[in-house]
């Protein structure tokens, strides 16, 4: 007989971990599973054990919050890290959560729950341009991946570019850890501090932070700018920066000599395991789908949860906010009591305001269309540059979902990850909420390993 | 000691080694595979199968899948999300073309 | 005005505007979504005359394995693949137990479609990486694979570059509400976008061809019938061969069961990844995924290849085949509505019939006799009160 817990949350960020504490202390049998090694998510990504950081804090605000969660947690449930999941079913009322455990051995393992609680954050998101493919082009947050979690600086000479206010603890972040940054190019306009989001969002020590620090390192700090071009034989020597319009058409270019680049666009929210449930998604103020949620953070299906990024970019603090209003709700849900708790709701109602204000001061202009050549590679996992895509919309792939199955760009390993937000602005459209059966990568013989035989034996026509 | 170490002042276990097609590379315990190569300075370890493109780190957190390695003979492992073990061996390049003849794998 | 309007941009539709056109007439086609967006693009692309039992269905598949290599040889390029990623790679159909080899090679012969039966000790000189203990097959060098979403929107093209400028022309966007009535007659199409005039309309709606049908007031029975395909990584080199699936199916008549049904069928392709099919289930339009379904295509797929274990599935996705109770496609001129030609429910062979609809209904059209016999899949076969 398989166990089966109250609830298993899926993530173990900011979002994830404040859920499966609140509801472990309400009174739930919690399981928390996460693919990465180590607790934290991507704000809270720490130095791995053996680096013994005295002040792992030194990267980001709130660790020390965080890890005494993490701690809680662990005494209250049971955590399953280095397990990555990569199916949800729900059936009779019960989620199967379909995983892999281990970082490269993936032994199947399946854990069940009456509830499952999303919390499984964003990624970068790319676009497109000449050379981003090239060894040394990072995305901004893997970059910043790199540091948090293996304390290794990308590069020596370090270009930032792209848009929104994560580029500023990127660039810092980097600086601070020796890297000659050269330059950080916001495609939006330059908030000068005074006018900064992040002052209105009441992150006005980090934003100053931010700025004192990138201001001791010498780094440049210009708006309306962007990298349209990476150049390099096998790896980045240098990249075109150019000034834009408003537009973010290019209006004039200059070259600068680096061997990094951290390149990001915001996030794009991890949403594979709720589409998997049909939970219904809205549109983000960008345009991107995200997990539509009640106040309670209960999405469209019944014992299904979503917190942090997958309902929307916000950022670590909104994330843990929602983490525990999930926690909450699905304690309730289940039974135990939880009384109302209407500061939290404010809480995440102002946070939440924030975050649309953020992502309206950032907005992504379809000039960068502009910066791509017939040659350059729309799709990296594929390789289909944007002459394959423009023939593919000439033969009557007027969807981003036709011109998929046309030109191939998303068929690759990354499954569109990468290049799907760029493919749907190039046919004019908003990004699909993405399908994604299998949201991460799994060997045949383990898929097969629990497959029953055909009752019977029986088999019929065999043409596909 | 270098920067990111005297920021979170770090004082790191001794580092033991992975071999990169025979040459050695330092990995502190803890690292990823794909952090230590890109640590050591090698940006690459793959080409694309239709261009032949270099491709090394991305994304950094196991969704682009371009940083894909083979790690003692197992192909296809996201370099950026592997830890790495001592005595690693890892094979950059094309992931190997099944061997023999089938019933055995 | 043009002669025809075709409605629905699948393999099938595209395969009518393109012989309509080049028997000289203006063919429009409209889609209420994009070109190969339907069960075209949730399709394998196998072309199989080994599968069909001797009858009207293996009649077409023959005449379609045909005109599939005139279409692919005929490609802008010249190159072999005609634009669409054809490779005539033959079709392995490999038997589990003796008994079913003798079922298959009793097919085989009853066939009349070439083929080589392949002993036990020979399997491996075609598939090296098939698994041991198979009692043999049969290998149908006449089986093919096209890429069914490219050989739909080339042939759109190639038409419409190759037969005059208006002479086929594509209309995405467009959806089909109604029809335009002279008395009975089809004199065109209402739609999203405006009333369309045409000589005559072509229904290459599959999966939806009976609602199509039902606006013109007529029955034709077309159901989904669910099927799922795994996908795995991009593989450095083809780890198979040919075409390859089990035999089972000869075993069991085409089957009227709800239930699921799996048979391994797999292969690789240019593009690098494997597929593996496929499995049926009548459950409507219902695209939420099933484990056990994908486990069970693994599990069968991995018995046949057991190399394929070690490599990852990447994607699954599901599609609906349009078919009709007797499992044949209906193609010809609905002789309750004239004007009105039914070209679909081609259920899980649409691709590979697709050139021999196309070209019968472009006969048709033009007023010429088609070259097979269309009584086995006339449109009012089938009994007019709903069942
Ligand atoms: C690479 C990267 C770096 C970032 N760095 C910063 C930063 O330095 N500062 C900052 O303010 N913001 C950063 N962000 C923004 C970040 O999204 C938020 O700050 C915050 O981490 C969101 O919290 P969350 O709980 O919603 O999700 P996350 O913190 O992203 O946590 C999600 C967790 O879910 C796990 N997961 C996802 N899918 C699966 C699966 N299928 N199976 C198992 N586990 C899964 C992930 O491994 C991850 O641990 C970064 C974002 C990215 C993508
Ligand atoms: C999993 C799976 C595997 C398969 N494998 C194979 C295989 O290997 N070989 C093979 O031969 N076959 C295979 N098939 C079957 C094959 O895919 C179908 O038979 C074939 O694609 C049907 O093509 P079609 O053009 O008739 O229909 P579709 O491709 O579905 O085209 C019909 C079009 O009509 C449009 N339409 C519908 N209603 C309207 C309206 N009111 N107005 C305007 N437009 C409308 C739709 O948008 C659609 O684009 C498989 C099917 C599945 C599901
Ligand atoms: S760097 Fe993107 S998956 Fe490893």
């Amino acid at each position: 007989m398989t166990r089966i817990h109250d609830l298993a949350v899926v993530g173990a960020g900011p979002a994830g971990v404040a859920g499966a504490l609140t509801a472990a202390l309400a009174g739930l049998d919690v399981v928390l599973v996460d693919g990465a090694g180590r607790p934290g998510g991507q704000y809270f990504r720490r130095p791995a054990e053996g680096f013994h950081a005295a002040r792992p804090g030194a990267l980001h605000h709130g660790l020390d919050r965080f890890t005494r969660q993490w701690e809680a947690l662990r005494e209250r449930a049971e955590v399953l890290l280095s397990t990555r999941v990569w199916a949800v079913e729900r059936a009779d009322g019960a989620i199967t959560v379909r995983c892999l455990e281990g970082d490269r051995e993936e032994r199947p393992r399946t854990v069940t729950a009456r509830g499952l609680l999303v919390a499984t954050g964003a990624h970068d998101r790319p676009l497109p341009f000449p050379g981003w493919d090239l060894p040394g082009v990072l995305t901004a947050g893997g970059a910043q991946a790199l540091l948090k979690g293996d304390l290794v600086v990308a590069g020596r000479r370090v270009v930032v570019a792209g848009t929104g206010p994560f580029l500023l603890p990127v660039a810092a972040g980097l600086a601070d850890a020796g890297a000659q940054v050269l330059g950080v190019h916001e495609a939006n306009r330059r908030f000068g501090l005074a006018r900064h989001p992040l002052l209105a969002a009441g992150r006005a020590a980090e934003a100053l932070g931010y700025a004192a620090r990138l201001a001791r390192h010498r780094v440049p700090y210009s708006g309306r700018e962007a990298v349209i071009a990476a150049h390099g034989e096998t790896a980045l020597t240098h990249v075109t920066v150019a000034s834009l319009d408003a537009a973010w058409r290019p209006l004039s270019t200059r070259t600068v000599e680096c061997d990094t680049l951290a390149c990001g666009y915001g996030f794009v929210p991890q949403l594979d395991l709720p589409l998997q449930l049909d939970c219904a998604t809205r549109r983000d103020p960008d345009g991107g789908p995200v997990v539509a949620v009640d106040a309670g953070m209960r999405t469209s299906v019944p014992g299904v949860y979503a917190a942090g990024e997958a309902t929307g970019v916000g950022g670590a603090a909104l994330a843990e906010v929602e983490g525990r209003i999930a926690g909450r709700a699905a304690a309730a849900d289940l039974g135990r009591p939880t009384p109302p708790d209407p500061a939290l709701s404010r809480r995440r109602d102002r946070l939440a305001a924030f975050a649309r204000a953020l992502q309206g001061a950032y907005p992504l202009r379809p000039g960068w269309q502009d910066w791509l050549r017939d040659d350059t590679l729309v799709c990296r996992c594929e390789e289909v540059p944007l002459s394959a895509v423009r023939e593919a919309q000439a033969m009557g792939a007027v969807d981003a979902r036709s011109v998929k199955l046309l030109a191939r760009p998303g068929m690759g390993w990354c499954q569109g990850r990468m290049c799907g937000y760029a493919v749907a602005c190039l046919v004019g459209e908003d990004p699909a909420p993405p399908r994604r059966p299998i949201a991460q990568p799994v060997r045949l013989g383990d898929l097969a390993a629990r497959a029953r035989p055909a009752p019977d034996g029986r088999k019929t026509s065999s043409e596909g | 000691m270098s920067g990111p170490y005297r920021l979170v002042r770090a004082r790191p276990e001794p580092e033991f080694e992975i071999s990169v097609d025979g040459a050695p590379v330092a990995v502190v315990p803890g690292q990823s595979v794909g952090a230590a190569m890109h640590g050591a300075g090698i940006r690459s370890w793959r080409t694309t199968r239709f261009g032949g493109r270099p491709r090394g780190l991305y994304c950094g957190i196991g969704v682009c899948f371009d940083c894909l390695v083979t790690v003692n003979g197992v192909p296809s492992l996201r370099a950026c999300l592997t830890e790495a073990r001592p005595g690693d061996l890892v094979t950059t390049g094309e992931a190997p073309a099944p061997s023999g003849a089938g019933g055995e794998r | 005005m043009p002669d025809v309007v075709v409605v629905g941009a699948g393999v099938v539709g595209a395969a009518c505007a393109y012989y309509a056109a080049r028997a000289g007439l203006d063919v429009l086609v409209v889609d209420r979504g994009a070109v190969a967006g339907g069960t075209t693009g949730a399709g394998e692309g196998n072309v199989l005359v080994s599968d069909k039992g001797p009858g009207p269905e293996l009649d077409l598949a023959l005449l379609s394995n045909r005109l599939w290599r005139d279409l692919a040889a005929d490609g802008p390029d010249g190159g072999p693949d005609g634009g669409f990623e054809f490779e005539a790679k033959g079709g392995l159909v490999v038997a589990e137990t003796d008994e079913v080899l003798e079922a298959l090679t009793g097919l085989a012969g009853e066939q009349g479609v070439e083929c080589v039966a392949v002993a036990a000790g020979e399997l491996g000189d075609y598939e090296p990486h098939l698994a041991k203990g198979l009692a043999g097959g049969v290998f149908y060098p006449h089986d093919a694979q096209v890429q069914p979403m490219l050989a739909a929107a080339r042939l759109i093209r190639r038409g419409a570059e190759r037969f005059g400028h208006g002479a086929l022309m594509l209309r995405t966007g467009v959806t089909v509400t109604g029809f335009l009535r002279d008395g009975d007659r089809v004199t065109g199409v209402t739609t999203s976008c405006g009333d369309i005039l045409a000589g005559a309309v072509v229904n290459a709606a599959g999966t939806w061809g009976g609602e199509i049908a039902a606006l013109a007031g007529v029955r034709v029975p077309i159901l989904p019938r669910r099927g799922f395909i795994l996908v795995t990584e991009p593989l450095a080199g083809p780890l198979i061969r040919h075409k390859v699936y089990t035999a089972g199916y000869v075993t069991a008549v085409a089957s009227d069961s709800e239930g699921l049904e799996t048979s391994a069928v797999v292969e690789s392709t240019p593009s690098g990844p494997v597929l593996i099919g496929a499995s049926r289930e009548r459950v409507g339009f219902d695209r939420t995924i099933s484990v056990p379904v994908l486990e069970r295509l693994a599990r069968q797929a991995v018995e046949l290849f057991p190399a394929l274990a070690a490599y990852r599935v990447i994607r699954a996705y599901c599609g609906f085949r349009p078919y009709c109770p007797d499992h044949l496609p209906v193609i010809g001129e609905d002789p309750r509505v004239p004007g009105l030609y039914h070209a679909c429910g081609h259920e899980g062979a649409g691709i590979g019939l697709a050139p021999a609809t196309g070209h019968l209904i472009a006969r048709l059209l033009a007023g010429l006799d088609p070259d097979l016999d269309l009584a086995p899949f006339s449109p009012d076969r089938f009994p007019q009160e709903a069942s």
